[in-house]
């Protein structure tokens, strides 16, 4: 089979004797090896499917059969002559064999006597570079592969960079193909130098360079090789074997468990789920829950085995606390004395992975640790150009471009900065529409803005303006489809709260979309920043004390989230004006409906956009059974009642 | 400090898994095949969820022609775990009396990819758990620990979405349902050893024992029960045999064996040279594309 040496007597990898002789010494052997996840990076030509391939068949992953179809592949393809081409065995998928090309993250798997190994396999296409970032996510050292015959090149200086900025710490330099170049040292100190001056300049202060030949087996399992007799490093194995582990240096961090579930099979058992994040904990610990800040003591860490007297970073437990605390999915249990800050503001790097524009502004589900928020990025302070690493003026991020933004949640996240916490300091945004993973981030500080404008102190506050006017001012927010009678009962709610003497204004589409908001269209961004703008006036208002009435469809759940967050506990009364789309589009006051059913309407609620109802409004009319004057007057009775506290 | 072992790390990982996708599922379901995966996923639940049972039911697509002794191992399994067992038969494969003796391909097809598609359906599952690993096969290797089936069942490499640290993405569109693969990471090895560690039952015909065989095919077949029918020429022999994968009993290929207990087999697995998936026929349709084209049309 082709000249690939099987390097079958290799003490590093697996002895068949120990095997044959002893299992069970062998399983002993093999139970208490640790695990590390590496990226390996490179160009196209690289050879780096050669490279993973050469791994999986010197510790034996590769079976006969599997062989067999290998060598029978690469004579149908014929890529590699009549020789086994290993890059066959990685790329999976049957479209990429075609184009002969790895289109996505594989992940590969081997050992040694030493180590588990898994491998994240990702391209090196620019178009990918959220595939390499995915990859990168999880790996304590990267491989980035270099041809000897081309040194350093763009794209090397692109991973490296993707590599360095994911926090990859251990960075391998593989100058591979020696084979190619004569096994000549003059030549790979050159690419080592070159690489040195490119790297320091990016903060990789470490690196291990190695020379190799992936197709021909040098320096792969055993160093130096025949043919690099002036190599004095290790081989690649070696280091894999015995780099410090990513996981094990967070145990000596405080400790930190995001909650992930909360177990409750019975009312005397109360188990709080969760996987350490960093440092570890054991009974009688004191503890605080972040971000409520109530402190207790770690009682038990249950498990089905029976409990344990410790658990460290990376293990998943069941803790249960010595006193009866709120504490639930999203929150994290801390070392009282060294707990994690919260924060709704901050700077980030954020990589966008979604093929329609990261548009700034809008709410998107940003997912950190156990915590789903909703959030926006602002537009970007800059993007980076990933091979000059130059920072570009942008107004969006498009799919694969890294840029640095502020980024706004909903309510206080409990984080830590990336550089110090993966698991803290890392998120995903998430589409509201698509629900699609659109983009990912790291986080780089908490701004604390809001401590530094200071509000003009306001003699006459909103307090007064209440007072004066003797009422609860509220914003209450009529939503529904097109023609399900918003305005029609908003106006005769209008009328019922003038005649009772109460100060109100109603703002509806016409007003709004007339003046404030005329720069608008109907885009998703226009839509969305025209709801901002309808809350901030509506809030503006209450601060004045009125009662505002908006009516407007509002089809997003997030929008309206979005404005209730912006106005105190109690002030936004959401009310469901729900009509069958069938029934609203039989109405049609408007003509609407029939034009976006001839297509002359974009975007047109309910019927290329979707509506999503609320899930627990203040208030629901079903319109097919309640008249709009039944419905004003029921409402009107609420803003006078139950939804006014007594001043 | 205390580096945590392989196993350690994996079964943390998986444990996470299963707690994230109960915290933001609105019905998950666990697949239950009854082979090594299996017991070895169960036994992950029971530990995430310790000590409550796990909060979701099992499923067992039943295609009728599963080994006896595995469907004595699932009632037990399911009974010790507290938890719900569900059996789907699909009924047009029933009554049609659709067998792998006289359908081949359609029996996989009828019993296994309409049948799983029906039971989510009719339960209306949006997550089902499932115990394929990422080193059982190329296309595997590629797929997420998250994996997005369409509303008929199917699967789109392409638009497969990025899974970044351990940050999980579990919404999905109106219709869409997602396969979870809590046992991506692990090798065949890494089951094999979490079994021994943990102790957990496994279904015997993993060892080696006397049994009565067929050779048809190439494949050594088990006689299981008396739906066997010989064909001439064929005679049954008992032969020491093991199985290295379990499925539907005229399907699925036995290898001659002595290993006679856990250790024995993994030694055996260890100095083997064939891969484990080469006991079952159906991979061998279509190529080297097999799987990947079966679960675009909604394989597990």
């Amino acid at each position: 089979m082709a000249d690939l040496p099987p390097l079958e007597t290799d003490p590093v990898y697996r002895t068949d004797a120990l095997i044959t002789e002893d299992i069970g010494a062998y399983l002993e052997q093999h139970q208490n090896k640790g695990l590390l996840r590496f990226i390996t990076c490179g160009s196209v030509d690289d050879g780096k499917s050669t490279l993973i391939g050469r791994l999986l068949y010197d510790s034996k992953m590769i079976f006969e059969d599997q062989l067999a179809a290998l060598e029978a592949d690469s004579k149908r393809m014929g890529t590699q002559g009549q020789e086994i081409d290993f890059a066959l065995l990685v790329d999976g998928l049957a479209a990429e064999r075609e184009q002969g090309i790895t289109i996505d993250v594989a992940y590969r798997f081997f050992s040694t006597e030493k180590r588990k190994f898994i491998v994240a396999d990702t391209p090196g296409h620019e178009q990918y570079t959220r595939n390499m970032v995915t990859g990168a996510s999880t790996a304590d050292l990267a491989v980035i592969l270099v041809d000897a015959r081309k040194g350093v090149l763009v794209q090397t200086r692109r991973h490296s960079y993707l590599a360095h900025l994911i926090g990859i710490r251990h960075i391998v330099l593989a100058v591979n193909k020696m084979d190619l170049v004569g096994y000549d040292r003059a030549r790979f100190e050159q690419i080592v130098a070159n690489y040195r001056a490119f790297a320091s300049g990016i903060g990789i202060e470490h690196f291990t360079a190695l020379p190799l030949s992936g197709f021909r087996g040098d320096n792969i399992t055993a160093a130096p090789s025949e043919n690099t007799p002036w190599y004095g490093g290790p081989s690649l194995i070696e280091h894999l074997e015995t780099v410090e582990l990513a996981a094990t240096a967070a145990q000596e961090r405080a400790f930190r468990m995001p909650v992930q579930w909360v177990n409750r099979p019975n009312l005397d058992f109360r188990g709080f789920a969760g996987l350490v994040a960093s440092g570890s904990v054991k009974p009688g610990d004191p503890v605080r829950i972040v971000p409520s800040g109530r402190t207790s003591t770690v009682a038990r860490i249950v498990s089905m085995g029976g409990d344990l007297e410790q658990a460290v970073a990376g293990q998943s437990v069941t803790l249960t606390l010595a006193d009866e605390v709120d504490c639930s999915r999203g929150d994290v249990i801390a070392a009282a004395g060294d707990p994690p800050a919260s924060a709704d503001q901050f700077e980030a790097t954020v990589v966008w992975m979604a093929d329609e524009a990261l548009i700034p502004g809008r709410a998107y589900w940003l997912k950190l640790a156990t915590q789903t928020v909703s959030a926006s990025i602002a537009q970007p302070k800059y993007e980076i150009d990933v091979n000059s690493r130059e920072h570009l003026a942008a107004k969006v991020l498009d799919l694969n471009a890294i840029g640095v933004a502020e980024v706004t949640t909903e309510r206080p996240i409990t984080f830590e900065p990336y550089d110090q916490s993966r698991q803290l300091g890392g998120f995903i945004l998430i589409d509201k529409l698509s629900n699609a993973t659109v983009g990912a981030g790291m986080l780089h500080f908490a701004l604390r803005r809001a401590e530094n404008v200071h509000w003009q102190a306001l003699d006459v506050d909103r307090a007064a303006h209440a007072q004066a006017k003797a009422q609860q001012p509220m914003v209450l927010w009529f939503t529904g489809l097109s023609g399900s009678g918003k305005s029609t009962i908003a106006n005769l709610v209008e009328k019922k709260l003038h005649a009772a003497g109460r100060h109100t204004f109603l703002l509806d589409g016409d007003n709004v979309r007339h003046g404030l908001n005329k720069d608008l269209g109907f885009t998703e961004a226009d839509r969305i920043e025209n709801i901002r703008r309808v809350g901030e006036v509506a809030r503006l208002m209450t601060e004045a004390g009125l009662i505002v009435l908006t009516a407007f469809i509002s089809p997003f759940r997030a929008e309206r989230a979005m404005v209730r967050s912006l106005l105190a506990e109690g002030e936004f009364v959401e009310i469901f004006v729900d009509t069958p789309l069938s029934v609203a589009e039989e109405r049609d006051v408007k003509g609407l409906y029939r034009k976006a059913r001839a297509g002359k309407l974009k975007n047109f609620t309910g019927i290329d956009s979707p509506y999503e109802r609320p899930e627990a409004p203040e208030m629901r009319i079903d319109t097919t059974t309640t008249s709009p004057e039944d419905a004003a007057e029921a409402i009107a009775a609420r803003v006078l009642g139950p939804w006014s506290p007594v001043l | 400090m205390r580096p945590l072992t392989h196993l350690q790390r994996l079964e943390a990982e998986s444990i996470h898994i299963l707690r994230e996708v109960v915290a933001e599922a609105q019905r998950p379901v666990m697949l239950y095949s009854v082979g090594k995966d299996s017991a070895v996923m169960l036994h992950l639940a029971r530990r995430a969820f310790y000590p409550a049972p796990p909060p979701f039911p099992l499923l067992h697509v039943d295609t009728t022609w599963k080994f006896q002794a595995m469907y004595a191992l699932r009632d037990r399994a399911a009974h010790e775990a507290g938890m719900k067992l569900l059996v789907h038969r699909n009924p047009e494969a029933l009554e049609r009396g659709i067998n792998p003796f006289d359908h081949g391909p359609l029996h996989t097809d009828m019993w296994k990819t309409q049948g799983l598609k029906q039971a989510l359906d009719l339960h209306g599952f949006d997550a089902a758990f499932g115990g394929a690993r990422r080193d059982e096969e190329k296309s595997r290797a590629k797929e997420r620990i998250f994996s997005f089936r369409t509303a008929s069942h199917g699967w789109d490499p392409k638009r497969q979405r990025p899974e970044l640290w351990n940050l999980y993405n579990a919404r999905k569109n109106r219709g869409e349902s997602i396969r979870v693969f809590p046992l991506s990471n692990w090798t065949e090895l890494d089951i094999w050893q979490y079994i021994m560690a943990e102790q957990i039952e496994i279904v015997r015909l993993y060892i080696a024992a006397e049994r009565p065989t067929v050779e048809r095919d190439g494949l050594l077949l088990m006689v299981d029960d008396n739906r066997f029918t010989l064909q001439p020429g064929e005679e049954v022999r008992m032969r020491s045999i093991r199985f290295r994968t379990l499925g539907c009993y005229p399907l699925t290929g036995a290898v001659e064996s002595r290993a006679a207990s856990l250790p024995e087999v993994v030694q055996e697995m260890l100095l083997t040279t064939t891969s484990e998936r080469q006991g079952r026929a159906i991979d061998k349709d279509e190529g080297g594309a097999g799987m990947e084209k079966k679960k675009q049309e909604g394989y597990f």
